[in-house]
């Protein structure tokens, strides 16, 4: 643990709004949400079935009735069947990795930049960010939400940006050394990555000038926020988002930090069994649903999020109201995060389909023995396709290779191995085995 | 003229290499010749063995993958600068070689060399023609069994 002490500054005084007033906020934004919603065709057409209108909507627990809203039915509908907007009001597209090659796209309106930004501010300063410090952001600057989502975020704070994005890692270590940034932002793991290089070339990673950390893009446990504050002579800060709500900022740590503040002002959350739809109790675990109050480009009813985790509405000492999420514990589905990077297993099956000579029965194995996530691939050879030329099945490893870094944009270890010799079950085979969970 | 080989798919695990020998060893099949190519994720086993079809059933039934490959055994005189002389033959014929391996016969002063040529008739035809010695399979297992 560091001895830095936080003073609890807050961005936004909303952050602290009474619970009253914030649930009559809500309740106003819902119904502007429902009313923009309805000019986007997929929420329209089912709007109109089931006869829903903003003015039905009379309290907050009316959003019951209304349809939740899942990833499939943005990848079946595409981007345009969830603009609200004209396609000239879109101000920039985002992505995020689908079960499929092809991204799932989100859009953002100038005005939803601006909020985006202001997001990302408050769970920065709340984390002790302050208009003097240095941040160094080593998410990837692309279609992923991490790197420009928290660019503007620190920007709006007044805080300089070291835009480092993702990789090389010697680099990163000579950036830091070279601008002397207090703050870090990126993936939990890849901290441990800085650490360990900083190491190797001979420097003391707690002698870096990092002070604060902002972590997100993939789930981490408490033992490892111990690791990288000992490692690396920081406090860290958790927060999380999506691309389809917003990118990071849709909930972040305090200096309490015990749970991240959900900006409840621009989403309700709910809290559901994913097999039933109906709400868990208080503080038990369920499928987190979202729905964006304010965003204008593409307004999400009832997002299904996948993520588990659990809501706690005790005060928090720090002064703000927003609900409390726990870290996200698992998925509902089988979607992996490597390396901050979302990867489902049929993708991989996808990438293993457009490969002859190859049966599409696979196991992916997926490990952290250092820092880093590794990924491997066990795939099996068709006897027929098998070779005694080594040219031809190096050609035949390489071109899998290929083809699950062009869809999955990672590099996973392929590795050939003999037919029938990965399990298969009755029913689903077993897809992954992901051997960090017990690191 | 050419002679039968097996190869074999081997995983990159231990014990992957035992396992084809000991199937043929429990089915009375002598190796009389092998090779192994390996990469860090996989190897290929190539075997010469005189029954080469019973030893392939016994293979395949034993779970492995295999396959039947044509090489052509050439006879080099064991001297130095012998598989030199030879190499300028097959260079001559403009004949690509996939791989090969040596196997010397230490009973007389020849050495037979394995090759794997993507049109082994045709590179029989004319490693013949270059005045190379190709040996039929019969003969080289009678040379190979006569260690």
């Amino acid at each position: 643990m560091s001895s830095f002490v936080i003073e609890n500054r807050i961005w936004d005084r909303a952050e602290t709004m009474p619970r009253d007033e914030l649930r009559a906020l809500q309740l106003q934004r819902l119904r502007e949400c429902v009313e923009r919603a309805s000019n986007a065709p997929f929420y329209r057409r089912i709007f109109k079935q089931q006869g829903i209108t903003a003015d039905k909507i009379k309290s907050l627990d009316d959003l019951r009735f209304l349809p939740l809203t899942t990833k499939e039915d943005l990848r079946q509908q595409g981007l345009e069947g969830f603009l609200a907007v004209p396609r000239e009001r879109i101000a920039r597209f985002h992505g995020s990795s689908g079960s499929t090659g092809m991204p799932t796209f989100v859009a953002y309106s100038g005005q939803d930049l601006q909020l985006w930004a202001d997001l990302c501010a408050r769970f920065l300063v709340a984390g002790g960010l302050r208009p003097e410090h240095t941040v160094h952001i080593c998410f990837g600057y692309g279609l992923f939400t991490g790197g420009f989502g928290l660019h503007y975020g620190v920007e709006r704070v007044g805080a300089a940006v070291l835009p480092a994005s993702a990789g090389n890692t010697p680099r990163q270590v000579m950036l830091i050394e070279a601008l002397q940034p207090e703050v870090l932002v990126g993936t939990p793991s890849y901290s441990l990555n800085i650490a360990e290089v900083a190491r190797a070339e001979g420097r003391e990673p707690r002698e870096l000038s990092l002070k604060f950390a902002h972590f997100g893009g993939e789930p981490w446990t408490e033992d490892m926020r111990e690791r990288i504050e000992s490692e690396l002579g920081l406090i860290a800060f958790n927060n999380y988002g999506l691309s389809e709500v917003m990118g990071p900022g849709v909930s972040g740590e305090c200096a309490v930090r015990d749970g991240m503040h959900i900006q409840e002002d621009h989403f309700i959350v709910e809290c559901i069994d994913p097999k039933t739809d109906e709400p868990v109790g208080e503080g038990e675990e369920g499928e987190l649903v979202f729905t964006t109050l304010s965003k204008q480009a593409m307004p999400l009813i009832r997002y299904r999020t996948r993520d588990i985790s659990s809501l706690n509405y005790a005060p928090c000492p720090c002064g703000r109201s927003g609900v409390r999420m726990s870290r996200v514990t698992g998925r509902t589905d089988d979607m992996l995060i490597i390396r901050g990077v979302n990867v489902f297993p049929s993708q991989i099956e996808e990438a293993l389909l457009r490969v002859e000579g190859i049966a599409p029965h696979y196991l992916i194995e997926v490990d952290r023995p250092g820092t880093l996530d590794e990924v491997t691939v066990h795939v099996e050879v068709r006897p027929e396709y098998f070779s005694d030329k080594m040219s031809r099945m190096q050609a035949l490893r390489e071109r899998i290779d290929r083809e699950i870094h062009s869809i999955t944009g990672i590099r996973m270890n392929v590795e050939l191995v003999k037919p029938q010799t990965l399990e298969r079950s009755m029913g689903k085979a077993k897809r992954v085995i992901d051997h960090r969970a017990n690191r | 003229m050419t002679v039968k080989q097996l190869s074999l798919f081997l995983e990159n695990r231990p014990g992957q290499l035992k396992v084809p020998c000991r199937l043929l060893g429990d089915a009375g099949i002598n190796i009389l010749a092998l090779s192994l190519a390996d990469t860090e994720q996989f190897g290929i086993l190539r075997l010469i063995v005189r029954e080469w079809e019973r030893a392939y059933e016994v293979l395949k039934a034993g779970g492995c993958v295999v396959n039947v490959a044509e090489v052509v055994a050439v006879d080099v005189p064991d001297r130095p600068g012998g598989l030199a002389d030879a190499l300028e033959v097959i260079e001559q014929a403009e004949l690509d070689v996939e791989y090969m391996y040596p196997f010397t016969n230490r009973a007389g002063d020849k050495a037979v060399l394995l090759f794997r040529f993507n049109d082994p008739q045709a590179a029989v035809a004319q490693l013949q023609a270059g005045g190379l010695k190709v040996l039929p399979s019969e003969e080289l297992f009678n040379l190979l069994e006569a260690r």
